[in-house]
């Protein structure tokens, strides 16, 4: 490090420690043999194979899945839609717009949560996957938008118009030229929805209703109840998965956009 | 020098060129642009021929790129805005992709996501012509713009430098074999060595292929050097329209003869005929000017001379004939190819006269800092300018 | 057809954004607009027998709040977010600062700061829970020390809940503050130098006023979710730890009271768009 004083090396050290210790520890406690988790007894996979007996959790784990792919493809369209409109095409209300489209992602999930449940029982729909579902939509779709702007931003729109002097209309030039060149930016976008999606507890446990779970609802139920050291097992399990999706993803569009310099 | 005046609409400029008036292949009819309200392009006219290297120059913002995009079909002209003509046919409503023209960006345009091959097909692949083909094709294009295809075919836009960039849309547009090409300041940001190579190809490119060049730039120099004519543009209106020389040696106006090259700029009021020249009154001197139309007693007039058609001489030693102003050299400037000295002349004006430099180490100029000097110049060889 | 549906089109590109438009936007119209809406005409409204609502116009919810035991929650929850906000900067900050001068370990500096930012948030609060509860980590460690006869109350406390924020949301303080200071142009820094200033100085005259932005940015992005926290409380608080956001979800299930549900949620909206419009008003451009 260069010209950095002594105490922010230290100060730094500390607290990228701090942000990390929680997690790693429950990482470790989750191959302890103790169901206790105050000493350290003995190395096992006991808790993970116990998280392969419970039905309800693979259960909850398929309808997190579910859920997660069908908001992500739903949402990802959507949002990258918006987005080509609100950065390529000048109409009325467009400020507006997009001063709108950021109010969701300030929105306390709390708030969110309790709106989509009043319309619900309001229309006196059942609460389902469907209903998660569409409430994970509903939140992801400006983060998309987000993320997919700011990579039409850097990308050079004379190249649409190069492609129209080559005789492709515009919809040919979107398709073989703007979709490839966006296609980190979907991706990054995608990805963020899938893991939001995932993730999400508060939005989904009031529009869930009593027939349905996801895996956070699961998890969140075991805390509540009966801490046992399944919930490291699962947490660790989810942890991993996350680092390689995102690991997979970065590479993905680290290459690409290399490649397309 | 006063030549012969051109017309301003010179949809008649074939028969200057002395040859058969073919149709032309470009035409604008009044074409006006404008973008919320403000107007880019007022009221623009004129035909390009089969063939000819035709440029649009001009500072940023006369409307030679909101014209060039015209002609393109990125931009349409306003109701009741005129017309762009291709071949003959109205184009007005017509999308870029239903023109047969082809495009050279400033910044290139490569497909970042596709080989440098695949970037040059790209064209005939929407045109569909056979697989057979496209490779033969693409291979001639790069050849053309001397990129070896062997080399380059495969590589990516990032991996080349900008010079090969430029040449490779260059293939990309030429190996449709338009009969139109339009130019966007394609060598804006290559540097100043490969820039005169490349004005030169593009230049025989052009005789070569026999495709019509429409070509924007703000750098005269290379406007002068490539060009059959030049529209030079202000303020969204042609100003001048001309061959190189007839834009250099006859600039009509203020504009052209400060834009293009250097001038001095003289102003003074019509005194009285003289024989076959007009005496002029400027500050407290007389100077003459050949007759030309419009030329009356007490009219305001301006005139532009340019440094090299002027001579500087000693105090009595003015060469008989000539207009003369006395004045005193305050710097001597060294340009390499030419000398400037700057003539400050009684009442605050300067002049700068151009002399060749025989080399300055061995046959100096015999001028100094506060010389007397006096600045002289053949009455014919100076332009009348109209008003702007 | 397709030209046809094209050159219509393309002459009116306010029909063509919309075109691109109108998927998510009747999405977002229907379930997020018209429900806070519907949520708006709830608040108003007597509250039902079995949760829900009765016809008819109220403003009793509202006149509830000021109730003082409800009052008490909203600052208590106001000033955790505040804390939270600053002790983040203050531990976040200096982070930020030496990421930027970190050279070659900057990358896994910054995927070491990202990576919890990914990392599920139930599981990271878990995680807290994990260390902090009695029969927990950091207990257990500091007994067999014998540092401590008995366990240390931590959980169920509004520390735990302030710890739980801070954990939760440092990284998206440390982000926005290095985007900013990264963006200091060095020559602005040397020029100081040449013009007398010593470091101290250089940094308090120039890096931290021009790291505003960054500052500014992450201070709402730590802000306003603590201030609508829900879960880092629900698990972490307790009783001692309530916020407004687990006000709001009682309403929803043991308290059934939808209209109060629906007021209070209404006022932690409104705090949090105050909050934003205050950000864009004076936020340095």
């Amino acid at each position: 490090m260069n010209r950095v004083p002594r105490w922010i090396v230290v100060f730094t050290a500390i607290v990228l420690f701090c942000m990390h210790l929680p997690v790693l520890v429950l990482v470790a406690f989750s191959f302890n043999a103790s169901k206790f988790s105050v000493g350290w007894t003995g190395f096992t996979l006991h808790w993970y194979q116990r998280l392969l007996e419970r039905e309800d959790i693979l259960q909850a784990l398929r309808s997190s899945l579910i859920v997660g792919v069908s908001a992500t493809v739903i949402a990802t369209a959507c949002g990258t839609l918006i987005a080509l409109a609100l950065a390529r095409h000048r109409f009325r209300g467009r400020t507006l717009y997009e001063g709108l489209i950021y109010v969701p992602i300030v929105t306390p999930e709390i708030v969110t949560g309790i709106s989509l449940l009043i319309l619900f029982v309001f229309l006196r729909f059942p609460l389902g996957l469907v209903t998660i579902t569409i409430a994970h939509v509903a939140f992801s779709i400006p983060f998309v938008v987000v993320v997919v702007m700011s990579r039409l931003a850097g990308m050079d729109d004379t190249l649409e118009e190069a492609a129209m002097t080559l005789g492709a209309d515009e919809i040919t030039a979107f398709w073989k030229i703007t979709v490839p060149l966006l296609s980190p930016g979907i991706i990054s976008a995608a990805l963020l929805t899938f893991i939001l999606s995932f993730d999400d507890f508060v939005i989904t446990s009031f529009v869930a209703g009593s027939g349905s779970s996801t895996l956070p609802l699961i998890i969140y139920s075991m805390v509540r109840r009966n801490v046992e050291p399944s919930i490291n097992a699962i947490s660790t399990v989810i942890v991993i998965g996350t680092s390689i999706m995102l690991y997979v993803a970065e590479k993905l569009t680290r290459e690409d956009s290399r490649a397309k310099t | 020098m006063i030549g012969p005046t051109d017309q301003s609409s010179s949809l008649g400029s074939a028969s200057t060129r002395g040859g058969a008036a073919a149709d032309p292949v470009v035409e604008l009819k009044s074409v006006s642009k404008s973008f919320n309200g403000t107007q880019a392009v007022r009221d623009v006219s004129f035909a390009i021929e089969r063939g000819e290297f035709f440029s649009m120059l001009g500072p940023s913002g006369c409307g030679k790129t909101t014209t060039l995009r015209l002609i393109a079909g990125f931009e349409t002209p306003d109701t009741d805005g005129g017309e762009v003509r291709l071949m003959g046919a109205v184009v007005n409503d017509q999308r870029p992709y239903e023109r047969r023209l082809a495009m050279v960006f400033q910044n290139y345009a490569l497909f970042p996501h596709l080989t440098v091959e695949r970037n040059v097909a790209f064209g005939l692949e929407q045109r569909k012509t056979p697989k057979s083909e496209i490779g033969d094709r693409v291979r001639n294009a790069l050849a053309l713009v001397r990129l070896d295809p062997g080399t380059f075919a495969r590589r990516n836009p990032s991996q080349l430098s900008g010079g090969q960039r430029q040449r490779v849309a260059l293939a990309r547009a030429l190996v449709l074999e338009p009969t139109i090409l339009l130019l966007d300041e394609p060598l804006g940001a290559i540097d100043l060595q490969l820039r005169k190579e490349m004005q030169l190809e593009l230049k025989s490119l052009n005789k070569q292929l026999g495709t019509t060049f429409i070509y924007v730039t703000h750098d005269q120099e290379e406007a002068l050097t490539m060009s059959d004519r030049i529209a030079v543009m202000s303020n969204g209106r042609v100003a001048q329209l001309g061959t190189p020389a007839e834009i250099y040696e006859n600039p009509r106006t203020a504009f052209v003869a400060k834009f293009i090259g250097e001038s001095n700029f003289l102003e003074g009021q019509v005194l009285r005929q003289n024989g076959t020249l007009w005496d002029v009154q400027w500050k407290n001197t007389i100077f003459r000017v050949p007759n030309a139309s419009g030329l009356q007693t007490e009219k305001a007039i301006r005139i532009a001379v340019r440094p090299e058609w002027l001579d500087l001489v000693r105090p009595g030693h003015v060469p008989p004939g000539e207009n003369e102003l006395c004045g005193s050299v305050r710097d001597v400037i060294y340009l390499g190819e030419t000398m400037h000295v700057v003539v400050s002349l009684p009442g605050g004006t300067d002049m700068t006269v151009a002399l060749r430099n025989e080399g300055q180490l061995i046959n100096p100029l015999p001028w100094r800092r506060g010389d007397e000097a006096v600045v002289a110049w053949k009455p014919e060889d100076c332009q009348i300018l109209e008003d702007e | 057809m397709r030209r046809r549906l094209l050159a219509w089109l393309t002459r009116r590109p306010e029909a063509e954004a919309w075109a691109l438009l109108s998927p998510g936007t009747f999405w977002m119209l229907v379930f997020f607009i018209i429900p806070v809406v519907v949520m708006c005409a709830y608040s108003a409204m007597p509250r039902g027998t079995y949760g829900g609502v009765d016809p008819g116009f109220t403003l009793e919810a509202y006149t509830r709040f000021l109730h003082p035991v409800y009052l008490v929650i909203l600052e208590r929850t106001f000033v955790i977010a505040v804390l939270t906000t600053a002790f983040c900067v203050l531990a976040g900050y200096p982070v930020a600062y030496a990421i930027t001068r970190s050279g070659k370990w900057r990358t896994l500096l910054l995927f070491l700061v990202v990576l919890p930012f990914w990392t599920s948030f139930l599981v990271r609060t878990f995680a807290m829970i994990f260390l902090m509860r009695d029969t927990g980590l950091i207990n257990s460690w500091l007994l067999g020390l014998g540092v401590i006869k008995q366990p240390i109350e931590m959980l169920y406390t509004p520390f735990a809940v302030f710890a739980g924020l801070v954990y939760g949301y440092l990284p998206f303080m440390i982000l926005p503050v290095y985007s900013s200071l990264e963006k200091i142009d060095p020559s602005l820094l040397e020029a100081a130098e040449v013009l007398g200033a010593r470091p101290t100085a250089r940094f308090w005259r120039v890096t931290l006023p021009l790291s505003a932005p960054g500052l500014i940015a992450g201070s709402l992005l730590v802000f306003i979710p603590s201030l609508g926290s829900f879960l880092t409380s629900d698990l972490l608080g307790g009783a001692k730890g309530l916020l407004v956001g687990n006000l709001i979800q009682n309403q929803f299930s043991t308290a059934r009271n939808w209209p109060f549900g629906s007021a209070a949620s209404l006022i932690l909206m409104t705090l949090v768009l105050i909050a934003t419009l205050v950000y864009l008003r004076f936020k340095p451009e």
